[in-house]
């Protein structure tokens, strides 16, 4: 078969498997585009802002683990795409993102819309290709979906110049069923000696505790994940990542950990003497002060990628693995052997967690006048079973989503953990709604989050999707406010949102059904409405303004260390 | 403490700026750099000389490895091994100097390659320390340039850094 740049691209990502690509047209991918509009088999979703492209690819990745793809132009098409390219980095989300360049024999003399995308995207990719020859094209999409998705996935940029999708050029094209490198082989099967050990250790503990991360979820590992945790009875925390990588609604679950984390999870990490660490990767915000962090712990760490271990805290033991592999190697060690948890340690050991459990450190004053963004969560929880899936943007309504509404199947709760970009929530919803158009997908965001990238709100209206955003309008910037009270002496700089729209003619311009609700008594009905409505509906909560997120961790302090909410601690007072 | 790291890496555009970027992503030091086509033109060698604790340097290596275009990478700081490094030299040569500098040329096993009225053009090669103190014996009044190659090396023995 001999086909065009254009037409192998457009014929790859069939051959792929690909359903679905997020992109937006421009001069250097009109011979890409062209080839799009003569077929059906691949959806193209036209975004509003290429930001909004490589969110919505990321939301589609993690709601279903296949790569997600976004397809933009050269020069500003590509520089917009650079913060969802990193966001992805970050999470470690299989992406690829299809850049257009301009023609080669251009390369490097400054043409109309030309940027140095590799070198630009070169530091926030897993990797990245520029194809110069059209008969390297296909081999070259295969290697950037192979690389992607492989190992600790990532995004990888594919940069293809104008001259490379010639429409007068035709070469064979066979599709690349499989790929190998010899620069690349990620390692999958934990080194069986060292799990042997790991296990030892873990059984041998007093005071046990897991911790898991994004890995699982990534690594399609909560399964195994909830059989070894069910199998030694220890308690388990999951990061901001991790969360729905073990069921959030079961004893065993002592909640988030880190600088918004649970009381329960921080001591218990604080106090523990073995700690098993599963696809995560000590992040400060979940470490906090190092020299102080699981002082009296060995430590187990499972992850596929081999620069994860022992890169911010020691570890005892390193199983570089793909999580799923290694965890059901443990659990058949743990079974084929004699050696069983020890029973009484465990038994005091749980006697001390349920002391910090019964702080009930999440629990808040509800008030009568002023809607808490907690109550919203909290309710949004109780209409949907827990069973929706939750995107959100960065700030105290993240956090709130995070402590308030409990996750109990992976791939449920999308946002973004690592670089914290604003604007994520309602493009990635997108992906999400495209990935599973029966399910109730829903957006919780804030009114400084929700603006960075609203514009989508028209392609939700063009594509009909039924999203509901549920904005928690505090008229801050929270998370910046909380800070500032706290750090700053109430010096509220710049974290006011001064001028709002009014969201709720701004949902009805772009097409949409807007609601404003300022009562509590309000709260549910209004959700259930969204809930049952066919089409999206924009929430507009306006809520209590002075309301921060608890418990906290100030950055550099250690787990012990953490701010309770004042009607447990009056003076915020390290607990 | 000083680690001498060997590359193998795909020969390909870029593939340099990724193992600089990455060095100045994460606040790796270089001391130096070396890089060509081995006598497979698919493939570079690279020898990198850096330095940091034993931590650093594991990270420096696994973040390395993470690189797709890396093929393989050894520390031959690990084992023993040679290092060479080459100097060009441009000294000053008139009067009583120019016998003088002759004669540190020999002492030092270097090679006179370009010669003028006024100057000498010297290689000489080594490890790091011998050229500097080749350097240092000549005298900073005397020199015209220097340029060094960097450190390339080798491991001792029948260890091979291969694909």
């Amino acid at each position: 078969m001999e086909l065009t740049g254009a037409q192998i691209i457009v014929q790859f990502l069939k051959d792929e498997g690909v359903e679905v690509i997020f992109g937006y047209p421009g001069g250097a991918v009109l011979h890409i585009y062209d080839e799009l509009y003569k077929q059906d088999d691949v959806k193209h979703i036209l975004v509003r802002h290429e930001q909004g492209a490589t969110h919505a690819a990321d939301g589609y990745a993690r709601a279903t683990g296949k790569p997600g793809v976004a397809l933009v132009t050269s020069g500003p098409g590509a520089t917009n795409a650079v913060t969802g390219i990193a966001t992805a980095y970050m999470d470690s989300i299989p992406m690829v993102v299809l850049t257009g360049q301009v023609p080669t024999p251009w390369i490097g003399s400054d043409a109309f819309q030309e940027a140095d995308t590799v070198g630009i995207t070169r530091p926030c990719v897993k990797h990245n290709f520029l194809v110069k020859d059209v008969h390297k094209l296909a081999e070259t999409l295969k290697k950037a979906f192979y690389v992607a998705s492989t190992g600790r996935p990532g995004p990888v940029v594919v940069d293809i110049p104008k001259d490379v999708t010639d429409p007068n050029i035709r070469v064979p094209y066979t599709y690349p069923k499989k790929v190998s490198m010899r620069s690349y082989n990620p390692v999958l099967k934990g080194h069986p000696g060292q799990v042997r050990k790991a296990v030892e250790l873990i059984l041998s503990a007093k005071r046990p505790m897991i911790y898991t991360g994004g890995g699982v979820i990534l690594g399609d590992g909560a399964k195994s994940l909830t059989e070894l945790t069910r199998l030694l009875g220890y308690p388990i925390t999951n990061t901001l990542m991790g969360l729905g990588g073990y069921p959030g609604t079961d004893k065993q679950f002592l909640g988030m950990l880190g600088m918004h984390g649970t009381y329960e999870a921080n001591m218990a990490m604080h106090e523990c003497d073995v700690l098993l660490a599963i696809g995560a990767r000590f992040d400060d915000r979940v470490t906090g002060k190092l020299d102080t962090f699981c002082p009296y712990a060995k430590i187990v760490h499972v992850d596929v990628d081999p620069s994860s271990i022992a890169k911010n805290v020691r570890v005892d033991i390193p199983i570089v693995g793909s999580v799923d592999n290694v965890l059901r190697e443990m659990i058949k060690l743990i079974k084929d052997g004699s050696t069983k948890p020890d029973a009484g340690a465990l038994e005091k050991w749980w006697t001390r967690i349920e002391e910090w459990r019964g702080l009930d450190c999440l629990r808040y004053a509800h008030s009568e006048e002023l809607i808490k963004p907690q109550q919203v969560v909290e309710t949004l929880y109780k209409l949907t079973k827990g069973d929706a899936f939750i995107t959100s943007d960065v700030g105290q309504h993240q956090m709130w989503t995070a402590q308030y509404y409990k996750f109990d199947k992976p791939r449920r709760w999308i946002n973004s953990g690592g670089l914290g970009t604003m604007g994520f929530g309602l493009p990635a919803a997108m992906g999400v709604q495209l990935a599973h158009p029966r399910e109730k997908v829903v957006c919780v965001t804030g009114e400084a989050s929700i603006q960075m990238c609203i514009q989508e709100l028209s392609t939700c209206y063009q594509y009909s999707l039924p999203i509901k955003v549920v904005n928690l309008n505090n008229r801050y910037m929270g998370m910046v406010r909380q800070w500032q009270e706290f750090f700053y002496e109430r010096r509220y700089s710049h974290s006011y949102m001064d001028a709002l729209p009014d969201f709720v003619k701004l949902a009805e311009a772009y097409g949409h059904h807007g609601i404003r609700i300022d009562k509590p008594a309000d709260v549910e009905g209004a959700l259930r409405e969204a809930l049952k409505a066919k089409g999206l509906v924009f929430l507009d909560f306006i809520t209590d303004p002075t309301e921060n997120v608890y418990p906290m961790i100030e950055a550099g302090k250690g787990h012990h260390e953490m701010h309770l909410p004042p009607h447990l601690s009056p003076e915020r007072e390290l607990a | 403490m000083q680690h001498i790291i060997s590359i193998l890496i795909e020969n390909e555009a870029g593939a340099l700026s990724r193992v600089a970027g990455l060095f100045s992503a994460r606040g790796y030091n270089i001391e130096s750099l070396t890089v060509a086509p081995t006598e497979d033109p698919s493939l570079s060698r690279m020898t990198l000389v850096t330095r940091g604790s034993d931590e650093i340097i594991e990270q420096i290596k696994k973040q390395l490895n993470k690189l797709v275009d890396i093929v393989k990478l050894i520390d031959l700081t690990e084992g023993p091994h040679v290092q060479r490094e080459m100097l060009l030299i441009k000294v000053k040569a008139v009067e009583a100097g120019r016998e003088e500098v002759k004669r540190l040329a020999d002492i030092f096993r270097g090679r006179i390659i370009d010669v003028t009225d006024s100057t000498y053009t010297i290689e000489l090669t080594g490890t790091g320390d011998k050229l500097d103190a080749f350097i240092k014996a000549v005298g900073t009044g005397e020199i015209l340039e220097v340029v060094r190659s960097g450190v390339s090396a080798i491991a001792r023995g029948e260890k091979i850094l291969h694909v």
